[in-house]
């Protein structure tokens, strides 16, 4: 308790001092200070059984020096020091996090599919407007080819547009004299299509807060390039091949694509349709779900970029590429929406 | 005069409790978190930009070696790997470190905070950094879009720009200053400086050479007192002398010793005084409230 004061003159200190309750307590900030220190450096493992005993015990006896300051001294560094070293305190010891490896365990087992599975709705919506963004720019192309020059780029085509020969086409599919070259510059191409297709889908899922609208259209415009192509190559009697060209990295790529996609809907929803929450609140719940979706969606199009870097160069035929692709889309799937027992817990 | 003083105190203080936030422990303290201003915010951003391009040049650099001394392609594999790595998760790899906080916001003494007070998860900081993308270079390709194509008139590319950066200038418009990715991943970013505990210059000894009467000590209030620590501890000769001068002249004492000796023996007396009458429950903010 408080110390008996001795006979205090008009002007002398108060028998509660604020630098008594300093000299008495300082021992325990310090302390608190370099254990927090080693914690931050070498983290928790660093800590001896001790340490992390005290852990708990000094901070709280930080709070406890911080609340009395507050009420007590009108020392501007003392109470500046306590307050930092509380915050810091409080999310060191509230944080404490699991170890690296059960966190990654628990991602790839639980986290990645539930959140996956968890935007079932907005994933078939997407997976509809790209559907329907082939459909409509493939009814068009086939009944008037000119329609191609509207939705493909001449450097996206690279010749593979309506007025192409029929061997041209073949050889832009594995087919013919082409599929030979250029087998070294296969992993160049394979990650060039990795980190370009990863920043599109990270657009397009960033794009979500703005009610959804942009990732729609972005969605629509890549279902639009997709039956554009496809109707040039049904044309000239080629469609079954194509098909198989496409699915062989299609399957995880497009996946991944409306996955991103229902990600940034999710998202935009929750910011128009926030039920019971507040906006905020329903925001950030959302975009919580949301970015556990898109650290899948990159390591999907990692995937993808493989099989089309890789997978779809030195596999050149139509069957074996339907094979891999269909296993693909198995695979997703089975992982995603199969239910395990974690769930029932 | 004194009033309009008064009243800039006043504001001043107003502003400063606008930037705190109610954060109550489970233990029912309120930490009492202060938002990061939008410069601290826009600083940590350029200073980890110039280290991101510092990095990508010198990993270029070493790329670009090994490729010559070797002469096989794989080096331009591990650089478009590395530069995409290197891009999308600077700022998620060190926001998971346990001081959330990448260089440029350790060296502005800011870090991120989950807004409900809980851990900060993958996620949560996977989010709030995939939507930076989005606001950095949004702007930019407005601009590159509107310079590749003659057809869009100058006026759409201004509109474009200026559209793309009310997203990116989210943070001014409003009062939490979170960017629309704190938006979305239900983050705070707050201050979190480390101060260094100095010594208690109150029980400096030499802080009883001279008596105040109580009417000497009763012109100044908390304020006044909190910046006349400030200046002690900063030990400036010069300010200390225009300090103790001003203080001399208020309270109506003849320069008689030195200034240091004067100010400690000055702030201890009324830092006193004033922690007594806080103990009986009356806080004096400054010398314009009522004693």
């Amino acid at each position: 308790m408080i110390p008996a004061a001795p006979p205090a003159r008009a002007l002398d200190a108060p028998s509660f001092s604020a630098s008594r309750f300093r000299a008495e307590r300082e021992a325990d900030w310090i302390a608190f200070d370099l254990l927090l220190t080693k914690l931050e450096k070498k983290g928790a493992k660093a800590l001896t059984s001790d340490e992390l005993l005290q852990l708990p015990l000094l901070y709280r006896a930080t709070l406890s020096s911080l609340s009395i300051a507050r009420a007590t001294s009108l020392d501007k560094a003392l109470l500046d020091h306590l307050e930092a070293l509380s915050i810091r305190g409080y999310f060191l010891v509230y944080g404490v996090r699991e170890t690296r490896w059960s966190r990654i365990r628990r991602f790839f087992l639980y986290d990645w599919p539930a959140a996956v599975r968890s935007v079932w709705k907005e994933t078939i919506i997407i997976s509809l407007i790209i559907l329907l963004g082939a459909i409509t720019s493939y009814s068009l192309v086939a009944s008037n080819p000119e329609w191609y020059y509207n939705f493909v780029g001449e450097d996206m085509a690279g010749g593979r547009d309506p007025r192409a020969t029929k061997e041209f086409l073949q050889s832009t599919l594995g087919h013919g004299k082409a599929a030979g070259e250029g087998e070294s510059g296969l992993h160049v191409f394979a990650t060039y299509l990795f980190t370009h297709n990863s920043r599109v889908s990270i657009l397009s899922f960033a794009l979500g807060f703005a009610f959804g609208v942009p990732t729609m259209m972005l969605e629509y415009y890549q279902g639009i390039g997709l039956g554009a192509m496809m109707a040039v190559f049904t044309g000239k009697g080629l469609g079954f091949d194509f098909g198989g060209w496409l699915f062989i990295h299609g399957t995880t790529e497009l996946f991944a694509a409306a996955l991103s996609g229902a990600a940034g809907l999710r998202i935009g929803a929750a910011v128009v349709f926030p039920g019971a929450r507040s906006r905020l609140q329903a925001a950030s719940h959302a975009g919580r779900t949301a970015g556990k979706v898109m650290i899948g969606v990159i390591l999907m199009l990692f995937m993808a970029g493989l099989l089309e870097g890789f997978g779809r160069q030195l596999i050149t035929d139509t069957m074996l590429r339907y094979g891999i692709g269909t296993l693909m889309l198995l695979f997703w799937i089975g992982y995603y929406y199969l239910p395990r027992r974690e769930d029932v817990t | 005069m004194n009033a309009t003083a008064a009243q800039a105190n006043a504001k001043s203080r107003a502003a400063r409790a606008k930037k705190v936030r109610q954060f109550i422990t489970p233990e029912g303290v309120d930490l009492e978190l202060k938002i990061a201003s939008s410069g601290l915010r826009f600083g940590a951003l350029l200073v980890d930009l110039i280290l991101i391009v510092l990095a990508l040049f010198l990993f270029s650099l070493v790329m670009l070696w090994i490729g010559f001394a070797s002469q096989s392609d794989i080096t331009i594999v591990v650089w478009m790997l590395g530069a995409f790595v290197l891009r999308t998760f600077w700022f998620v790899g060190f926001e998971l470190g346990s001081r959330a906080a990448t260089p440029g916001k350790r060296l502005m003494g800011i870090r991120v905070v989950a807004r409900d007070g809980g851990r900060l998860t993958a996620d949560t900081v996977v989010a709030r950094n995939l939507i930076r993308e989005l606001e950095l270079f949004l702007p930019l390709m407005m601009v590159g879009v509107g310079a590749a194509e003659d057809a869009v008139s100058g006026w759409t590319m201004l509109a474009g720009v200026l559209w793309s950066l009310t997203l990116s200038l989210f943070l001014l418009f409003n009062r939490d200053r979170m960017r629309m990715g704190d938006l979305i991943a239900g983050t705070w970013v707050v201050m979190a400086q480390r101060v260094k505990l100095d010594a208690d210059i109150a029980t400096d000894a030499a802080g009883d050479a001279m008596l105040f009467s109580e009417a000497e000590l009763s012109v100044y209030g908390i304020f006044e007192l909190q910046e006349l620590e400030r200046v002690l501890r900063s030990k400036d000769a010069r300010a200390m002398r225009e300090v103790a001068d001003t203080i001399r002249a208020k309270i109506g004492r003849a320069i008689a010793e030195e200034d240091d000796v004067f100010l400690l023996s000055y702030y201890r007396q009324l830092k006193a005084r004033l922690e007594r009458k806080l103990l009986f429950g009356k806080r004096r903010e400054d010398k314009y409230a009522s004693d």
